[in-house]
């Protein structure tokens, strides 16, 4: 086997020294009580060529680009990653290396990790970022509970209009805990009714998402003086992170947290993972974070240097009053939306961002000219709602055999909503694909 | 003395990202403008987005200077206790990049992902099988989260059976993580000592496992790198007070096809296929940790499972007594990929003897230091040997001067200061895919630093020298923290 070095001459010398008969007799400290299983019954070892042979087979049983039509975001986005992004992502020394827990021979992500923390700072208008979480629905979960923690309050308000599987997870982490969520609904424009947080009692924080589900952007700055009111934490939560290259950043509006997911930052969709969750404060909140920073330092030379800093919040030092348990974080990702970051750079990042505006503008208005309806007024960034024709089901069906995905149905989710759909057109979308896709949904 | 692996090269120095670039440079290749431009209403719109314009050869540049100052398991052993720095086989990065994987929408109608499903469905079966359990999730998106899911699965457990309770047991030998994951289901940890073995005794477990204490976490083989030679007895002590075990799995990389984890007692298992399968840590992530449970949990998995049934894949939702969901999505598929990829190239003979191979390397380090550095607990080792710095100390030499040391002799060090039962540890990993010609370099590097710190501790004080950057005041970096420029 191509992994394991060892000749049977080097094995036999090093059972020698070991004082071991045999590979087996190395297990001679596990009771036989435990020693008793029988051989893994698994396929027999396949060679590269056939392993190849057998994962494209799999994977070439799946509906992707440029052979399906896939109009669907929701959380998972389609953007063009250049590749000397891949390239540079893939050196192996920032693949193959550990957390940087011996800064001295890390140099290399630690100061990746600090540039992806400021550009992302910058990106959401806060004035620190984590080194990432797994997602954006851990991210989110996270920052509700730092919430909890520094307000000392046992209640949230979240949006109806988050993720629907981002307040999953929240509910999910919240199951054992008591700490209770406080569903503020959505208004009939497509955004959260932002009255409903009038009133609210001893809540530890407010959690808006914006571009919302339905694509809406929300008024962060109402929602921000309102959660105010209440002294609350305002926490505004994200899933397509380009939408920031164009939108007022949610601290600049007020946001006092900001988590979402950076996967649109240059990640494939992957079928969902990894993904990239990110995290930002205000500094006063810095060191009530969850999860690893990279701080600036200074070597006993006098040189500029990185280090993993304020490593007291976390579980290896402060065990079960850790600030949070994560340990391994989705650091290549962090750097991969670095590289795609600075790949773009702020005019890049605004050009794609209203490219991204444009060509979802443009299939809401032909859909409305098609005669469908968008029910929501509010201003969308790149994903909307349209409500098809009653029984749209068949056509939808219909269209997947034509390698279109007509958007994600929206009913499992919001039960109101039967017949209407999100659909999302990024930059890889072009006119051409778009109009079949209006000329088919109106066949 | 032999020679040194470390020497010194051509290292560049490379400024900060946004010291770099002029506006008006761009490294992106913009599709063509096929549509009309309808300008966002400027309201909404941002003016501040201070992000450098580069080109695309300023951005290959920067962070190709930036991996130079880096070492990975590519570049040199990396003995690094506990973590299983084992090979990433580059075949493994080939499938996950495959387009079909890479490119797939999450949501995307069963229908049109049937090979993603198959793949999940697969390796949920392979790793039952290898470690024994009978059902697995792989939504979990790195340990200390398949850890978590392992706490809210023994609370769904004790919930459903009306009876919360409220401590949990935990070794001191346990990973941070542990006591973290289970302070979040609000159990209280209950820290028992391991014994003059290194393992825990029945008698200590005895004395603190009761009705109110929902059950234990250990890792086995434990972090001291034994084997745990109670768990049996100590699972039946657990499960005759109603109690459930919980298994940390990060050391799963030294039983494959040895150990059967249910045999032995083991309740609910999390894996780390950043680890045991051979998928690369990315300089800390992302991972995944798997959760592996016996019958009597799988109720409770996460939603959405993968079924077959008449021979498609789907996702089953439909779960009353699920704990939920973990993740936005189905977890970390692009590892998932890969430690597929690692399984069917590997096949069960050569799993077994990856794991038979990782102890035998430990084994191997441990007889050729154990009579110049202090191993508290001289007996058979699994995948990981613990030494610590006494016999060094006399010279004011400590474990930190030690590994700081090993730098320039181009190795990364071993984990330090882990476990904390013993002081000043020195944990040792080797991992399988080492061979014999660079363990014994190490085993010489380490010898000859056992030398210096005798002859010359002011060498080890002052180290490393050969790196971009010696020792880093840590201290003053968290007193006035600088985290974003």
């Amino acid at each position: 086997m191509r992994y394991l070095p060892h000749t049977d001459e080097e094995i036999s010398e090093m059972l020698g020294v070991v004082g071991a008969e045999s590979l087996d007799d190395l297990f001679s400290t596990v009771p036989t009580n435990c020693c008793c299983r029988l051989p893994i019954d698994l396929p027999e070892a396949l060679s590269e060529w056939d392993l190849n042979r057998h994962m494209d087979e799999l994977s070439g049983n799946m509906a992707v680009s440029p052979d399906y039509k896939v109009f669907m975001g929701a959380g998972s986005y389609d953007h063009f990653i250049p590749a000397s992004n891949t390239y540079v992502r893939s050196r192996s020394e920032f693949v193959t290396s550990y957390t940087p827990y011996q800064p001295e021979m890390s140099q290399g992500t630690l100061q990746g990790i600090y540039e992806y923390q400021t550009l992302a700072a910058r990106l959401m208008g806060m004035d620190v970022a984590t080194a990432s979480h797994y997602d954006g629905a851990t991210a989110l979960t996270e920052a509700l509970l730092m919430a909890i923690r520094k307000t000392r309050k046992q209640k949230v308000a979240v949006s109806r209009l988050v993720h629907p599987l981002h307040r999953e997870v929240i509910k999910t982490y919240f199951g054992p805990t008591g700490f209770e969520i406080i569903e503020l609904p959505a208004g009939p424009d497509g955004r959260t009714d932002l009255s409903a947080i009038d009133g609210l009692d001893d809540i530890a924080a407010v959690a808006i998402q914006s571009p919302n589900f339905f694509g809406c952007i929300e008024d962060l700055k109402i929602a921000a003086e309102k959660a105010g009111a209440q002294k609350a934490l305002f926490i505004t939560s994200f899933t397509e992170a380009i939408a920031y290259g164009l939108l007022k950043s949610p601290g600049s509006l007020g946001a006092e947290i900001v988590a979402g997911d950076g996967q649109s930052l240059g990640l494939p969709r992957s079928f969902g993972g990894p993904g990239l969750g990110m995290l930002g404060s205000k500094s006063k909140y810095v060191r009530s974070l969850p999860g690893r920073l990279v701080g600036r330092a200074t070597d006993v030379n006098g040189k500029d240097g990185f280090v993993l800093t304020l490593s007291t919040r976390e579980q290896h030092i402060r065990r079960e009053k850790a600030t949070s348990n994560i340990c391994s974080n989705n650091s290549l990702c962090a750097l991969s939306a670095a590289i795609y970051m600075a790949t773009l750079g702020g005019s890049g990042l605004r050009r794609l961002a209203e490219m991204n505006h444009q060509k979802a503008e443009y299939l809401k208005n032909e859909l409305k000219k098609a005669g469908m309806t968008i029910p929501f007024s509010a201003k969308t960034f790149n994903e909307f709602v349209v409500k098809f024709p009653d029984g749209f089901k068949s056509s939808y069906d219909r269209l997947l055999e034509k390698k279109i995905v007509a958007g994600l149905p929206l009913a499992s989710y919001y039960p109101e909503l039967a017949d209407h759909y999100l659909l999302c057109a990024t930059e890889t979308a072009s006119r051409e694909d778009m109009d079949m896709l209006v000329r088919e949904v109106t066949v | 003395m032999t020679e040194k692996m470390g020497t010194t090269g051509l290292i560049l120095k490379e400024k900060l990202l946004w010291e770099r670039g002029k506006t008006g440079r761009e490294g992106f290749s913009f599709p063509r403008q096929d549509v009309d431009q309808t300008p966002m209403d400027p309201e909404f719109a941002r003016d501040d987005l201070d992000i450098p314009d580069l080109s695309e050869v300023d951005v290959i540049r920067h962070f190709t200077r930036l991996s130079t100052w880096n070492f990975g398991v590519d570049t040199g052993m990396y003995p690094l206790g506990s973590c299983t720095m084992k090979y990433n086989p580059k075949t493994n990065e080939r499938q996950a990049s495959l387009p079909g994987f890479a490119g797939a929408h999450p949501l995307l109608p069963e229908s049109l992902s049937q090979g993603a499903l198959e793949l999940m469905y697969n390796l949920e079966r392979y790793l039952a099988e290898i470690t024994g359990m009978d059902a697995v999730s792989l939504q979990p998106a790195a340990g200390a989260h398949g850890e978590l899911a392992g706490m809210l699965l023994i609370y769904a457990y004790h919930k459903s059976k009306g009876n919360q309770r409220h401590k949990i047991i935990i070794p001191d030998t346990a990973h941070g993580t542990n006591p973290a994951s289970a302070a979040l289901c609000g159990y209280t940890p209950v820290p028992v000592k391991s014994n003059e073995r290194g393992v825990l005794s029945t008698e200590d477990i005895a004395a603190v496992m009761d009705d109110d204490t929902a059950g234990i976490m250990v890792t086995n083989p434990n972090t001291l790198g034994l084997f745990e030679e109670n768990m049996k007895e100590v699972a039946d002590i657990v499960h005759a007070k109603g109690g459930l075990v919980y298994g940390d799995g990060a050391n799963m990389n030294a039983v494959m096809g040895i150990i059967d984890m249910k045999e032995i007692g083991i309740d609910v298992l999390h894996l780390n296929l950043h680890k045991t399968f051979s998928t690369p840590h990315g300089g800390g992530g992302p991972g995944s940790g798997p959760v592996c449970v016996n019958k009597i949990l799988e109720p409770f998995l996460p939603v959405p499972r993968v079924e077959k049934k008449d021979g498609k894949f789907r996702l089953q939702y439909n779960r009353p007594d699920a704990i939920g969901r973990l993740m936005t999505f189905h977890g970390h598929f692009g590892i998932m990929v890969r430690a597929y990829s690692y399984i069917l190239s590997m096949g069960p003979d050569g799993l077994k003897k990856a794991s038979q191979l990782a102890v035998l390397n430990a084994n191997y380090i441990k007889e050729k230091l154990k009579d110049i550095y202090h191993l508290p607990f001289d007996r058979p080792c699994m995948h990981e040997c613990v030494f610590s710095d006494k016999h060094q100390s006399g010279n004011k030499v400590s474990t930190l001067d030690i590994a700081k040391r090993l730098l320039d002799y181009g190795f990364h060090p071993p984990t330090v200061y882990f476990p904390l039962v013993v002081s000043g540890a020195i944990m040792i990993e080797p991992t399988e895919t080492e061979c014999k010609d660079d363990i014994d370099q190490f085993i010489q590097a380490m010898r000859d630093i056992a030398g210096e710190a005798k002859e010359n501790p002011e060498l080890l004080h002052k180290s490393p020298e050969k790196t971009k950057v010696s020792r880093l005041d840590e201290a003053a970096a968290a007193r006035k923290p600088c985290l974003a420029g």
